[in-house]
């Protein structure tokens, strides 16, 4: 399966146009007995709010004459406020330090895990999974404790060795200590996807390769990977969704370390401080909408570059 | 769009896996064990599990002894049942309202958004109707829309609605899972059989009942990862119930901790807090913990067969 497996048309199922009418009526109205609850409930909860803060966020409220249609004015005004990139730029560097460095093992201990050369491999995945039960509330509280320099493990164990702690909740470390707290909470989700690609992969595609010489490394390269791209493509659109979110992480620590994280950590943070402590809704409608907006286009783009890229390879 | 199209196709085309290689593997597995791997492997497992210990080992000890002492052994004296009882009785015992609120929210949130993606999905794998491929469109365009920025504007909805502080503004948007949909819709297509559901009509069923008796046995495993993956989101979500709850006894634990680890840190004479926080948590994830130990076998099946595999 060196090869890509061609994609069928999703809409390929057995055709059944040649069918009665009235059996079709029936079918079709079945289908929109079930369908309808849901897109209810969708419409309701996902197209109405982001139709209404759409329509928010084209008002600006003053202190004179509550208020008045603005426009676009919310959006350039975001456009050009600096904290706003701050907490983008932030963001950029969660995707091209974090994410590869969470995936990258992920994947390993996927192919490891695998590979069935680890002993005790079920308990391995299982605990490594365990993270992702822990709410990301409470991972960042623990981390947090454990950064810091009343009773933190790390600073305990620097002391104990005679070595100065570095301060972990410093403006210059927080950013890679909240990338830590991620990992952690997420390595074990990414692998479990990985693996469970893995494990639906024939084995007889690689034992074949092992029969002809090739070593695991290269069977894992040029076999293994490739046959689970797709699942690899679906931790990466979920990784930069996740990035992208990221709020209760900074929001903990913030407490912790009042001066290292600003108000504008993670453009999210940024959008709920103008909120509830600006109290400017209509501005951080904008954001919101900005914010998602950014991260479906840049999804769809790397979606697009991957699956072009294996084209032509 | 398309591509996301192309994942649930080749999922279904990968799936078609013959079971006996797997079999085989199983057998010649045994014999290539490697001790390298093993050892890296498990060493790196300290990393995940140093934060778990400490946080059990922090809540056995009492405040001196948590300032004190090595963090990976027990304190002078062994106090988590203390502590367990001080968590529940502290603050009127708000505590035990926050695992409620919790349970609550999550499980009719997952109950709920199992049973309107399963419904959905399975149609959309099993009928051909009109508009079928603009719905399944939209539905894949709003996974790529992030949780946390549909909350602030579902939050200024129910706010001009006069709905935030409530149950309903928890548990109402959680009620949608467009990914649950996607997921149910692959599973769907692979584990209901077209000619099962023909027999079924040629024997007189109608289509709800195919839906009701046939097919719903089919989809259990993945209607379980579905209610599991909803019941996971729900119980550590903390944006939403950030911004929506304002009456503490509605808060559900992730909040709950959030606002004592606040206070915790703003009050620096009050460190009692800080022992309460520790058995907060430790208490707030052991029943996830126990869940997600006796399930995974569902969950390990669901996401095998029907799930996120891509």
């Amino acid at each position: 399966m060196t090869t890509t497996v061609p994609a069928k048309p999703v809409t390929a199922v057995p055709a059944k146009h040649h069918r009665h009418p009235a059996v079709q009526r029936a079918q079709t109205r079945a289908a929109w007995i079930l369908v309808t609850p849901f897109l209810v409930v969708f419409f309701a909860m996902f197209i109405v709010p982001l139709a209404y803060s759409a329509y928010l966020s084209t008002f600006t409220s003053q202190l004179v004459g509550g208020e008045v249609f603005s426009g676009i004015a919310n959006y350039t005004r975001a456009l050009n406020d600096p904290s706003f990139w701050e907490g983008l730029g932030r963001v950029a560097l969660f995707l091209f330090i974090q994410v590869p460095i969470m995936l990258i093992a992920a994947l390993f201990f996927a192919l490891a895990l695998d590979s069935a050369r680890v002993r005790g491999g079920g308990t391995v995945r299982l605990l490594i999974f365990l993270p992702y039960a822990v709410p990301s509330v409470v991972a960042a509280l623990m981390w947090g404790y454990l950064y810091g320099a009343d009773f933190g493990l790390i600073t305990q164990i620097f002391e104990g060795l005679g070595l100065s702690a570095p301060n972990l909740l410093n403006p210059s470390n927080v950013l890679g200590s909240t990338m830590n707290i991620v990992c952690w909470e997420f390595i074990g989700y990414n692998m479990i996807i990985m693996y469970a690609a893995l494990r639906s992969v024939s084995a007889d595609i690689y034992e074949a390769a092992e029969i002809d010489g090739a070593g695991q490394f290269r069977i894992a390269w040029s076999i293994k990977i490739p046959a689970i791209r797709q699942a690899i493509i679906l931790t990466i659109i979920f990784s930069i969704i996740g990035s992208f979110q990221l709020f209760a992480e900074p929001n903990l620590l913030y407490n912790l370390a009042p001066n290292a994280i600003g108000n504008d950590f993670s453009p999210n943070l940024y959008a709920f401080n103008i909120a509830f402590k600006n109290q400017d809704v209509n501005y951080a409608a904008a954001i919101a909408f900005l914010l998602g907006l950014i991260i479906m286009i840049i999804s769809y783009v790397v979606q697009t570059l991957i699956n072009r890229k294996e084209r032509s390879a | 769009m398309s591509t996301a199209t192309e994942v649930a196709a080749t999922d279904q085309a990968d799936r078609t896996v013959p079971a006996p290689g797997s079999r085989r593997r199983v057998v010649e597995r045994e014999k290539r064990r490697s001790s390298v791997l093993t050892v890296i492997v498990w060493i790196t497992l300290i990393y995940f599990l140093v934060p778990l210990v400490w946080l059990f080992l922090s809540s056995t000890k009492n405040n001196a002894d948590l300032f004190t002492t090595f963090g990976l052994w027990f304190g002078t004296a062994f106090r988590l049942f203390e502590n367990i009882g001080s968590l529940f009785v502290f603050q009127d015992g708000i505590f035990t309202s926050w695992l409620a609120n919790t349970v609550l929210y999550s499980v009719v949130s997952a109950v709920g958004a199992a049973v309107l993606a399963t419904m959905c999905g399975f149609a959309l794998a099993k009928y051909h109707f009109r508009g079928r491929n603009i719905v399944f469109a939209v539905i894949l365009g709003a996974i790529m829309v992030p949780l946390t920025a549909l909350a602030l504007p579902t939050y200024l909805l129910f706010s001009a609605a006069n709905l935030t502080d409530s149950v309903w503004a928890i548990i109402l948007p959680s009620l949608v899972s467009p990914f649950g949909v996607y997921l149910m819709r692959v599973y769907a297509a692979d584990s209901v059989d077209d000619s099962l559901m023909e027999a079924a009509r040629i024997d007189g069923a109608g289509e709800l009942a195919i839906f009701s008796r046939i097919a719903l046995r089919l989809l259990a495993p993945g209607i379980v990862t579905v209610l599991l993956f909803q019941l996971v989101a729900t119980w550590n979500n903390y944006f939403l119930p950030l911004i929506m709850l304002n009456t503490p006894s509605l808060y559900p634990v992730t909040v709950g901790l959030a606002s004592w680890q606040a206070s915790a840190a703003a009050g620096g004479g009050a460190q009692v807090l800080f022992s309460t926080v520790l058995t907060g948590s430790l208490v707030s994830i052991v029943p996830l913990i126990i869940a997600f130990l006796f399930l995974q076998r569902y969950w390990q099946s669901g996401l095998t067969t029907g799930g996120v595999k891509g």
